[in-house]
């Protein structure tokens, strides 16, 4: 058996093109029109113009100041002149564009990045229960960069290709209506040629990004197990199968590129009957004196400079496309409605006294599977709860519920006698803080992170948290002490002192109410004793709710709730609930059991 | 140059594909040189004097002469393609290689997004610059002499004007490039920035919903795409600035070719043919010279990339076997560990304390022992060690009496696993990662480590069983079901020393107490290392070492220790705080035994 790694990949298939996605993108282009505007009439008036006036300045110049006889001197000046004038008009107008041009696409994609990221920070839980973070970020920061060429200089380029094909067409047409017709045979055959080709070269290269983002994928894990590969001594097997990722991503890169490699030489073949034609049906024209040199020269010019819009447009194309795939990711995250929203008559919620009720609460976070069943609970303002039972009991899940990281089923949660689904989100949260076994630390110093849920706090008041959650003293061996950049994560931290720093977190904010979620289980034992302290200061007279295995958090609180199963089986202080034997006593004598086993 | 004479080994087998680069191109230009000067035959030789028999052969040679640029183009293309994609295969495949050897202490200051785009976007400029950007500076410099040679055949005076006004688009073009250098350095850093803030915005969601700072990661947020906004605008004001006057500089060069060239045409020293043939071959010549700044930038990147390459293909590797290293045969293997004075200082650590002083060690097989103590005390670091992802500075470790640096590598860890502090699942299905060490693994013996690590029931419930995707991009697994599955994955190998690392810190009591049973049994005859921080995960050890900064404070086992005052005695205390009459008892229990 040899070692297989899964990744899901960005499945990218050919699919009808989708217009209402295209013209929901454009709403974001909207507010700009009116510099969209301006920009395309700029560069098609003064930039296409210009372009497409010199190759007849120059036919004119050949026929009747060259080419006439003895020469035409102060016209070939004049001449000289106005291609003098067009090319410092094509200047501004080219300085103009770019600049606009990429000033509108920053701003659309400016504003839809907002737009996504500020929809994210408003979606619940489930969203991001289902979805690991490496695919949201993806589609906040590539999805949205790869619209950027569309938006800034591709709307604008569209225009600019389809101005220049029809003033190059009414122009040869008008110049010499048959040697134009005969020409522009080649036209339908480029494009025939062209698209064909550029739909199995995208095909191929959709199965090389796909490859590649596989071998990604794949670099980031490696790095990050690195150690574990090690320690099991798998680098060869590793090695081998990386050498088949590679190589299938090489052997499909190779078709791609030889297929798109194909494509410049191809065009130019096909436009090569052009030129037959034209070299041959041409001099024919000014042999009979049909047409002058100088109109034959502008041929020459027009048609060699007729596939590049041809060919720049079936990029274009494929461009869009793709940018359609990342618009609708995009749009499918719009379209994602927040499961927990604020009523829109949400009232406020003042300063709570810490009275929390659970009424008959009922909830599963998948229909069939409940999590909770006919939950009462009836905690005063300031008590201490313990929450015990076996992973998989509901211990989190009523901590998730009060905080209202997600609605119930059935029955409410009500904190000081309100439903807490009628405040408002940020007034309920404000006065909740919750340290998780994992709690997140964020790039930059200790002391903002500290500050995280009060930013206006005084660096005196984030020193005297961190003292009385006993963190002051690590901190302050820290090479820059309080000003310590941590990054990746914390990785610098050992889990006790990420601890700690949550912790000092947490009292800063100085919530009403306070949640540890297994807060203590990954500290270690110095450590411990240090929190075992803290405790006293960081649960005073607020209504605390205290996820635990280990006893010794646990014998002290108010009220202890044992969970089994989603179901409450008992609650009582530790005194009763030992003497009343039940599944507490069980678990405890357990403990024991094993010291002494 | 050194750079790519450093690589040299990676592409220089298919130097047929670089020569076929190079020579498609310039064929290609030289063809594409020769067209110019039909258009001038026929204007002159044929219209001109009214001579019409050679046109069709004329015309036939035209569309010859672009069929053989548009072949020589494809060859450049074909033979670029194949170039570079070899070449980015063998490095790829050589960096992937380099970094399975190099050693803990490497990945310890080492950054995986450094690492990751070294293999990529490096690789990738390598990839560029060797299969097409060579050959395309070569050829600039190539169509530059050609052209103008056959210009100044044509008319030399005019051509030298035309020159000056080309040194301009020169000189600009560098000028360009040396300005949107430092703006491309600063989107890339405002990439970087914008992707940490919303990383780490979705993996800490949770902490940022219950302290409520939506308004204040918002504000994070915007500063970062506000910042990408400006470094792009900042790019398109370089656009803006320089493209355009290379356009018009190029521009005068025509409206100069046809002042001058039409006066000369007037006045009888040059035909219209030849002028016409010069205007066509100026377009040619123009066009590449935009890019020019383009590819000077690609050359200085893609030398910055090989170094780059070069410096982790070149990193030396800690670790490594000598000579003639001693390779274990897996079952004669006892499992013997000794430490006999060992220090150890982390590399890259020379201002800290060392990590380890004199630590002394005994243990035989069949014996479990214990480690406790805080943060820094040096208690992963001696499992570091033993696994040899250091080497020591003082003192030795030895296997069954031999020393750990004269074992060959890989059968040494081979007969070790260990589960890490911070468990590591790799992105496949439950089954993989559990047989990650044994691929030969069959079901029945997956199923039976899973179960030992009593992770079989909770893995039957999953949607797809065993083959339930885990890992970063699969299904969320909780703290303890992933340090379940780790001590399966490490069980599965049957190691004759066991590491556990801090390993069954989110497991509740229960649970570990079954695994310790299992343990008991499977380990049976075999060493095991337990570092926990609980009393009920240390308790039954033979041996129990109490560290503290690198040094041993206290050993012995549990009745032992409980006795005197102490960490391991302290943290009793707190774990079992209700009960101290348990401390008395289990005191007088000893005090029974010895006395």
């Amino acid at each position: 058996m040899s070692r297989q790694f899964l990744y899901q990949d960005d499945v990218l298939i050919e699919k009808p093109f989708n217009w209402k996605q295209m013209r929901r993108l454009f709403t974001f282009v909207k507010p700009y029109r009116k510099e969209v505007a301006r920009v395309a009439l700029v560069m098609t008036l003064f930039g296409m113009l210009t372009r497409l006036a010199i190759p007849l300045v120059i036919s004119y110049a050949i026929d009747h100041a060259i080419k006439a006889s003895g020469g035409r001197i102060p016209l070939l000046y004049t001449l000289t002149a106005v291609m003098l004038a067009l090319y410092a008009l094509r200047w501004w107008a080219q300085r103009y564009t770019i600049r606009k041009t990429n000033e509108i696409g920053q701003n659309v994609i400016f504003d839809l990045r907002s737009t996504l990221f500020k929809h994210i920070q408003n979606l619940s839980f489930r969203f991001f229960d289902k979805r690991p973070a490496g695919s949201v970020l993806v589609r906040v920061t590539n999805d949205v960069n790869s619209l950027q060429d569309l938006l800034s200089n591709g709307v604008v380029n569209s225009v600019i290709d389809i101005v220049q094909l029809c003033g190059i067409t009414v122009i040869l047409l008008v110049l010499e209506p048959r040697l134009g017709l005969a020409v522009m045979i080649t036209v339908p055959l480029m494009f025939i040629v062209s698209t064909s080709l550029r739909k199995r070269i995208r095909f191929a290269w959709q199965t090389v990004r796909i490859k590649q983002s596989r071998i990604n994928s794949h670099l980031n894990e490696c790095i990050q197990g690195i150690r574990v590969t090690q320690a099991f001594a798998q680098e060869k097997e590793n090695t081998a199968f990386f050498e088949g990722m590679n190589r299938s991503s090489i052997l499909s890169w190779n078709r791609a590129s030889a297929l798109n490699q194909l494509f410049g030489p191809i065009i130019e073949v096909t436009s090569a009957v052009g030129t037959l034609i034209l070299l041959l049906y041409g001099t024919h024209l000014v042999r009979t004196e049909a047409i002058t040199v100088g109109v034959l020269v502008a041929f020459f010019s027009y048609v060699s400079s007729f596939w590049e819009p041809i060919t720049r447009l079936g990029q274009m194309y494929s461009q869009l496309l793709i940018a359609m795939s990342s618009a609708e990711r995009i749009f499918e995250y719009l379209d994602e409605k927040p499961v927990v929203a604020e009523k829109p008559d949400a009232r406020e919620l003042p300063q709570v006294e810490g009275h929390v009720r659970f009424e008959e609460v009922e909830f599963g976070y998948e229909a069939d599977r409940p999590a909770l069943r006919g939950i009462d609970l009836d905690i005063k303002p300031g008590m201490t709860v313990a929450l015990v039972g076996h992973t998989g009991s509901g211990k989190s899940t009523i901590v998730n519920l009060l905080c209202r990281f997600y609605d119930t089923v059935k029955g409410r949660v009500l904190i000081d006698g309100i439903d807490i689904r009628d405040v408002k989100l940020a007034d309920l949260r404000s006065q909740i803080s919750i340290v998780m076994q994992d709690t997140f630390i964020f790039s930059g110093t200790i002391r903002d992170n500290i500050r995280y849920g009060r930013p206006d706090a005084t660096d005196a008041e984030v020193e005297a948290a961190a003292r009385a959650v006993r963190a002051h003293d690590f901190i302050v061996h820290l090479p820059d002490g309080y000003d310590t950049e941590v990054q990746e994560r914390g990785s610098a931290l050992s889990m006790g002192q990420r601890q700690l720093v949550s912790f000092a977190r947490a009292l800063l904010a100085d919530p009403r109410i306070l949640i540890l979620d297994e807060a203590t289980a990954s500290i270690d034992t110095e450590t411990e004793l240090r929190i075992q302290e803290a405790l006293g200061t960081l649960l005073e007279g607020r209504t605390s709710f205290i996820v635990a295995h280990r006893l010794s958090t646990i014998r002290n609180a108010d009220l202890i709730v044992v969970l089994d199963h989603g179901v409450i089986v008992e609650q009582g202080n530790h005194e009763q609930l030992m003497r009343h034997g039940g599944h507490y006593r069980n678990l405890i004598e357990a403990q024991y059991r094993f010291l002494s086993a | 140059m050194d750079i790519f004479r450093g690589l040299k080994a990676y592409f220089w087998q298919d130097k047929g594909f670089l020569l076929g680069s190079v020579l498609g191109l310039a064929l290609a230009t030289a063809f594409g040189l020769v067209y110019p000067l039909l258009l001038g035959v026929l204007i002159d030789d044929m219209i001109g004097q009214g001579r019409y028999d050679g046109l069709l052969g004329l015309a036939l040679m035209a569309v010859g002469l672009v069929v053989l640029k548009a072949s020589s183009q494809y060859l450049h293309g074909f033979s670029g393609g194949r170039l570079g994609n070899r070449l980015a295969y063998r490095l790829r495949n050589a960096c992937y290689e380099k970094l399975q050897q190099l050693s803990f202490s490497f990945y310890d200051s080492a950054r995986t997004g450094d690492l990751m785009s070294r293999l990529t976007a490096d690789i990738e400029g390598i990839r560029n610059f060797i299969g097409f950007g060579f050959a395309q500076l070569l050829n600039t410099f190539f169509l530059l002499v050609f052209g103008f040679v056959m210009m100044a055949v044509i008319d030399w005076p005019l051509t030298l004007m035309i020159l000056a006004l080309i040194a301009v688009i020169g000189v600009v073009a560098i000028r360009f490039e040396q300005q949107i250098h430092p703006v491309f350095r600063s989107i890339r850093a405002a990439i970087s920035n914008l992707t940490v803030s919303v990383q780490e915005n979705i993996m800490g969601v949770r902490t940022v919903k219950s302290f409520d700072s939506e308004a204040h990661e918002m504000k994070k947020f915007s500063v970062g795409n506000e910042k990408y906004r400006s470094n792009h605008l900042q790019l398109a004001g370089v656009w803006a600035k320089f493209f355009p006057v290379i356009e018009f500089t190029a521009n005068l060069c025509i409206a100069l070719l046809i002042l001058v060239g039409g006066l000369r045409v007037i006045f009888g020293s040059m035909t219209l043919g030849e002028l016409i043939s010069l205007n066509f071959m100026l377009g040619m010549i123009v066009a590449p010279l935009w890019n020019l700044g383009f590819q000077i930038n690609n050359f200085t990147q893609s030398k910055a990339a090989g170094e780059r390459l070069l410096e982790l293909l070149n990193k030396p590797i800690a670790i490594r076997n000598v000579e003639h290293p001693l390779v274990l045969k897996d079952d004669l293997v006892k499992g013997h560990v000794r430490f006999e004075g060992v220090s150890f200082r982390y590399p890259n650590h020379d201002h800290q304390p060392p990590a380890l002083v004199g630590f002394d060690l005994d243990a035989p097989p069949g014996s479990v022992i214990g480690f406790l103590g805080g943060t820094g005390s040096g208690k992963s670091t001696i499992m570091q060690l033993l696994l040899r992802a250091y080497d020591v500075n003082d003192g030795s470790i030895t296997l069954d009496g031999v020393d750990l640096r004269n074992i060959e590598l890989e059968s040494l860890r081979r007969q070790m696993a260990i589960v890490f502090q911070e468990t590591f699942l790799f992105s496949t299905t439950i089954k993989e990662n559990l047989s990650y060490g044994r691929s030969d693994a069959t079901m029945e013996e997956i199923v039976e480590a899973a179960k030992l690590a009593q992770a079989h029931d909770f893995i039957m419930e999953l949607p797809n069983g065993y083959d339930t995707i885990v890992g970063e991009r699969g299904m969320g697994l909780s703290g303890g079901q992933k340090q379940r599955i780790a001590i399966a994955r490490a069980l599965l190998v049957k190691p004759r020393v066991l590491i556990l690392d801090d390993s069954t810190s989110a497991l509740d009591m229960e649970t570990e107490h079954q695994i310790q049973l299992a343990l008991r049994k499977v380990m049976a005859g075999r060493t095991t290392f337990i570092i926990a921080h609980r009393i009920s995960s240390l308790r039954h050890a033979d041996e129990i070492v109490v560290l503290d900064r690198g040094r041993v404070v206290q050993r012995g086992n549990h009745e032992q220790l409980v006795r005197v005052p102490g960490l391991y005695r302290e943290t009793y205390r707190i774990q079992y705080a209700d009960r101290p009459e348990e401390i008395e008892s289990a005191a007088g229990c000893v005090r029974r035994v010895t006395g």
